[in-house]
């Protein structure tokens, strides 16, 4: 369902089914509505035949990445005598993303099963959820939702008479951006500055507090009871496009749309169908403009792009952007594409976490020739000079945050040169005074 | 124990390495040095400057060379034309809020942001139309300042200060490019190691008050030494600018100090540069009521009648910062004699760099310790001043008495052999001016039975001489043949009555030492 | 073992210390020393509680002041540099004092697009807070503009205190400050 909005026909509700539904937020009302029968079904079947499990499903991670869930719980060391963690990201905080916050506020003991048979599946006792700090509603229901399972035996030290130990703690972030990265956000789990680190060693061999650690989105781990429930088979089924993406996946759409929420969507959905049927369309006497369509991460699309984009990790590669996070930002014919270029460079300017040279001093740099150019003093050089600069700061850091600037920034130039060239050649009026 | 060895090529040069290596360090092996800021051999690489990115053929970007360990038959470029735009963008980063302040800037010329913009930077600037940000001189600690705009934040200091001196008084501040490095208002970079910083500061970031403008980086002489002032014996470097010593660095030397030297010996210089030395021998003659300034062959001719003459016991006070040369070749002017040898120990604090095994500021304040004992010198400095009561001469080997403990000395002939003048020398039939370390060639053996060599740093003042040239020059006046005519030969002849130093010559010792098995003292003569 | 706790408002409250040479009274001690007693056990570090021990602080204190960031460390087993480092960091951690009511306007370009410049205007004219990060006048609010909330389908959301309020337009901006004191 789209939440706020009434669930759309052409939605293929799984996840967000309850959104909106107060009742499905206590333990009772999740077991009514199906719920912990995956992790009853997980707690029966060995750790390696429910990763197998995900392995069939497609299932793919949905921070942003889009890894395959099942190959990364695999990847956790057996038999290796140590503790491993379980690491939830709800950190959410990619600029035009939603969805993760909606889960947690309507559904908590999705989540919180689905930590739990991620547990279950990857040898761990204990999974941490990191909540971005400004996610006060959310927390306050995750913090009942995982009291009460634990009341009910669904957490603790022997899960449903299982014998399986398994502990959730809900851990708070505290304003940075830049945690929602999986190694930054396990050094600030860690209590230290939120530093993405330099890979090798991966989460699996050395993450949380130095142990194998496996992370992942809340959507994907809410995704995972269902799974369990209905079968890998079924969630393969649920494919459009590219059988290489199946599923559902939750797309916060945002900006210019009549009626902006959360829509599930099966994999491969065709974008138009997404944003002008679901979503209402423009707003009247507007045309769209361009999209961001997975979080502010990645390369914008033009129209002609959207019309013939299938909404799955391979199509939307293949109409030059990413699917991302799934936050997908709308813009009209009334958007000034430059001043919304500036602003998400001035967002990565602020959350550069400040180690890699490029990053710290790229994402600065680019955010004052953008606004030098709104403020009508732009050279005819700067495009260049920003094309250039976006090279020098795309695959040179140790996470791709610097990339992520650089991202909108290309393909703002690329594929809107003309509002650019306006105001460098006056025919835009400045919108900023010079700082 | 064997390594298992890979094999890389890196720019066309194939090197073999131990399993792990970083490309970094493979490159050294190559002859090539990879432009680097936040990598440092001794300390934990965090790879944050991304100076260091290199092509690795097959790999899908540049890797950092700091972290990328070798792999088999990897084949790296350090040189090619992407790994060298993204150095000269690095470089660009970092210039654009650096404030090119180089001519008021005391790391100029020896400032690796200067080197590294000067080898392959841009010639110009593309951001000349912001304003640089700007924060203000912090005073981080007794000895050093932090100026904050010159910063590239390649976190060594920090690094150095919580990983290597477990103290975390430093850290990175705010982020993005706010970011600089912080102290806390309640603590002070005050760590009897906290020098260090200063030295790892590729810029002129973090700067020594005590060196603050004093001389340019060019200008300056270097010579490699031995901190004269614990039984560690780190290696160190003296500059001098003109003769006149203006600070002590650590010099590498992995298996004693790795870079590192703590404060008291860094600030500990200032002796070196006295002005009131003594700079002729002098005599006392028969009948003269003062000692009279002679020439070396007049004074070599006194010192040499003297000791001939001597029948009876002898003392020698000496200073536990005199050379194994020196130490060695006046006992052996004396050796005929039946000898009370001492060397005066002060003792203080002891503070240890808790990152480094085995390193740590020694409460023996002296650098040749186990030198001086395996010539046969004690620490029974007490024994040694009673003994002077019944000497029938005693020698002062460049050893500073306190008040007190010239009381107690009898009243038997002296000979002081020293850099300076005290009052009460004058009682002495003989003062000859000598060298200060410094300002001479010379070994010390540290505690780990190390034999290190320091070289002469600045110039002898008037005709002052080095101690184991005087005694030799004595001991040839004397009928001895075939004395010694420059330090290395002071020390390659010790072998020949020091059997754990037989054989040993200072192109054996290079310039970080040799550990040897000292002989049990008594076995010796 | 139940949910986390060094969570959201779950703390005592407590008024605004303002001054930096006032002394330091601890914080850690009674109840606050109890909730910080019972997190140890979730972690196998100390110091993977130093972020709950800074809301702890933040929340009895208003701001992480000086004498809480040392306290803080003295708890934890860090040093003060250390946690300034940590506390920089993060920007919801106040290091000075603020408003009783922290108002934090997300202006990142999904709400951009929907008008949030407006919003933020609008709050600064009608908290008397006059410019981004200052104080009104009777110490009632503070404004700051933030970075994307996360709930871009919402816009405009705003944080006071707490409280996360959505869909925040100028019209309403009144109505909602008559409930913060
Ligand atoms: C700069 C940056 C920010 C990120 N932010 C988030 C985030 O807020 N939430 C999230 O789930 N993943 C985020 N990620 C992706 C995570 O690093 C990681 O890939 C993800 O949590 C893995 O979970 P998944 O496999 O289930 O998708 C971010 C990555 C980067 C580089
Ligand atoms: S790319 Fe930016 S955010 Fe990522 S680690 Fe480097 S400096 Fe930090
Ligand atoms: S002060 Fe020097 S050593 Fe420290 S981060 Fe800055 S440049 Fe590096
Ligand atoms: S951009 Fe404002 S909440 Fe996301």
């Amino acid at each position: 369902m789209g939440f706020p909005h009434p669930s759309h026909p052409k939605e293929t509700p799984v996840l967000s089914k309850y959104f909106g539904d107060a009742a499905a937020r206590s333990f009772r009302g999740w077991v009514e509505r199906g719920g912990y029968e995956g992790l009853k079904k997980a707690l029966g079947m060995t750790p390696e035949a429910v990763v197998e499990e995900m392995k069939a499903s497609g299932l793919r991670g949905r921070g942003g990445a889009g890894f395959p869930t099942g190959l990364k719980w695999s990847f956790m060391p057996k038999d290796d005598g140590k503790p491993h963690y379980l690491v939830c990201n709800a950190d959410e905080s990619e600029p035009g993303t939603f969805k993760d916050r909606e889960i947690m506020r309507w559904t908590p003991h999705a989540l919180i099963e689905g930590c739990a048979v991620g547990c279950h599946a990857i040898g761990a006792e204990c999974c941490y959820i990191y909540i971005r700090g400004e996610f006060t509603e959310p927390w306050h229901v995750m913090s009942a939702a995982v009291e009460e399972a634990y009341a009910h035996n669904a957490l603790g030290e022997n899960v449903f008479g299982s014998g399986k130990r398994i502990e959730v703690v809900l851990h708070r972030g505290a304003g940075a951006y830049i945690c929602g990265e999986e190694t930054a956000l396990m050094n600030s789990l860690e209590g230290k500055r939120g530093n993405p680190r330099i890979k090798p060693p991966f989460p699996a061999q050395a993450g949380l507090f130095a142990l194998p650690t496996t992370i992942n989105n809340v959507e994907t781990l809410a995704a995972v009871p269902h799974i369990l429930t209905r079968g890998a088979a079924w969630y393969k089924g649920l494919c459009l496009g590219n059988p290489k993406s199946t599923g559902t996946k939750l797309i916060s759409v945002c900006g210019h749309v009549m009626r902006p929420g959360n829509y599930e969507i099966t994999l491969g959905t065709p974008m138009k169908e997404l944003i002008f049927d679901m979503c209402g369309g423009m707003r009247p006497g507007r045309t769209l403009k361009a999209v961001i369509p997975g979080g502010s991460s990645v390369p914008l699309m033009t129209p002609e792009e959207v019309d013939q984009c299938a909404t799955d990790y391979e199509g939307i590669v293949a109409c030059g952007s990413m699917l991302g996070s799934g936050g997908m930002i709308v813009m009209d014919d009334s958007t000034d594409i430059v001043y919304e270029i500036y602003r998400l460079a001035k967002f990565y300017a602020h959350e550069s976490c400040a180690q890699c040279t490029q990053c710290r001093e790229g994402t600065a740099w680019t955010t004052k020739i953008l606004a030098r150019i709104l403020s009508g003093q732009g050279k005819s050089s700067d495009l260049d000079l920003l094309l250039d600069l976006s090279e020098n700061m795309t695959g040179k850091t140790i996470c791709v945050l610097s990339d992520s600037c650089a991202a909108p920034i290309v393909s703002g130039i690329q594929k809107f040169r003309a509002d650019f060239e306006a105001y460098l050649s006056r025919a835009t009026a400045p919108v900023l005074a010079l700082a | 124990m064997t390594q298992e060895l890979v094999n890389v090529t890196i720019d066309g040069v194939p090197v073999s390495v131990p399993k792990g290596t970083p490309i970094i360090e493979a490159a050294k092996q190559a002859g090539v040095l990879v432009p680097h800021y936040c990598y440092h051999p001794s300390l934990p690489a965090p790879a944050v400057c991304r100076m260091c990115l290199v092509e690795v053929e097959k790999a899908p970007k540049l890797m950092p060379a700091c972290v990328t360990t070798v792999a088999e038959g990897q084949v790296v470029h350090c040189n090619s034309a992407t790994a060298k735009k993204a150095r000269e963008s690095v470089l660009e980063f970092l210039l654009i809020n650096h404030p090119l302040d180089c001519p008021i800037c005391d790391q100029a010329g020896e400032c690796e942001l200067q080197d590294y913009v000067f080898q392959e930077g841009r010639a110009s600037t593309r951001y000349a139309d912001y304003a640089k940000r700007y924060n203000p001189v912090e005073d981080f600690g007794p000895d050093v300042l932090y100026v904050a705009n010159r910063c590239i934040l390649c976190t060594r200091c920090v690094r150095f200060m919580e990983d290597v001196a477990d103290a975390a008084v430093l850290n990175v501040s705010e982020r993005g490019d706010r970011a600089f490095i912080g102290i806390d208002p309640a603590q002070r970079l005050d760590h009897p190691w906290a020098g260090n910083v200063v030295d790892l500061c590729p810029v002129g970031s973090l700067i020594s008050k005590d060196f603050l403008h004093k001389a340019r980086a060019w200008d300056l002489d270097k010579s490699a030494s031995v901190c004269p002032g614990c039984t560690q014996g780190c290696n160190i470097m003296i500059d001098t600018r003109d003769e006149v010593v203006v600070r002590l660095r650590p010099r590498a030397n992995l298996e004693v100090n790795r870079h590192f030297m703590c404060d008291v010996g860094r600030m500990d210089y200032r002796w070196m540069n006295r002005g009131d030395r003594i700079e002729a021998p002098l005599v006392r003659e028969a009948g003269s009521p003062r000692l009279l300034a002679v020439d070396w062959d007049r004074a070599l001719a006194r010192l040499a009648e003297l000791v001939k003459g001597t029948t009876g016991k002898v003392v020698l006070l000496a200073s536990g910062r005199s050379s194994l040369e020196a130490l060695a070749w006046v006992r052996r002017l004396v050796a005929a004699q039946s000898i009370t040898a001492a060397i005066k120990v002060p003792i203080g604090e002891a503070a240890v760099l808790p990152g480094v095994p085995n390193l740590a500021l020694r409460r023996e304040r002296v650098p040749n310790l186990d030198g001086a004992k395996l010539v046969g010198y004690t620490t029974e400095w007490q024994g040694a001043l009673d003994a002077t009561r019944s000497s029938a001469l005693t020698i002062l080997l460049d050893a500073a008495l306190e008040e007190k403990e010239v009381k107690q000395l009898g009243g038997g002939p002296l000979v002081v052999l020293s850099t300076v003048h005290e009052d009460w020398y004058d009682s002495a039939k003989l003062v000859l001016p000598l060298t200060s370390m410094a300002e001479e060639h010379g070994t010390y053996i540290n505690r780990d039975q190390r034999v290190q060599r320091f070289t002469q740093a600045k110039a002898a003042p008037g005709m002052a001489r080095a101690a184991w040239w005087i005694a030799a020059e004595a001991l040839a006046l004397n009928g001895t043949r075939g004395t010694p005519s420059s330090a290395a030969e002071a020390f390659a002849a010790l072998g020949a009555w020091i059997p754990s130093l037989g054989g040993l010559t200072y192109a054996d010792l290079g310039l970080t030492g040799r550990i040897i098995e000292p002989t049990p003292a008594g076995s010796r003569e | 073992m139940t949910a986390g706790t060094a969570g959201v408002g779950a703390g005592e409250g407590g008024g605004v210390e303002a001054h930096h040479d006032a002394p330091h009274v601890p914080i850690f001690a009674g109840k606050v020393k109890e909730r910080l007693d019972a997190l140890f056990p979730k972690y196998p570090t100390k110091q993977a509680c130093l972020l709950p021990a800074l809301w702890m602080a933040q929340e009895a204190r208003g701001w992480i002041s000086p004498g809480a960031l040392t306290e803080v460390a003295a708890v934890l087993g860090l040093t003060p540099a250390y946690v300034r480092g940590v506390v920089t960091f993060y920007t919801m951690y106040h290091t000075h004092p603020v408003g009783r009511h922290f108002i934090q306007v997300c202006t990142t370009s999904p709400c951009h697009l929907c008008g949030s410049d407006d919003v933020l205007t609008a709050l600064l004219r009608e908290t008397g807070c006059g410019e981004l990060g200052a104080t009104s006048a009777d110490g009632r609010f503070t404004v700051i503009e933030v970075e994307c909330l996360g709930a871009c389908g919402f816009p405009t959301p705003i944080l006071i205190g707490d409280d996360f309020i959505e869909s925040v337009t100028p019209e309403r901006i009144s109505g909602i400050l008559q409930g913060y004191k």
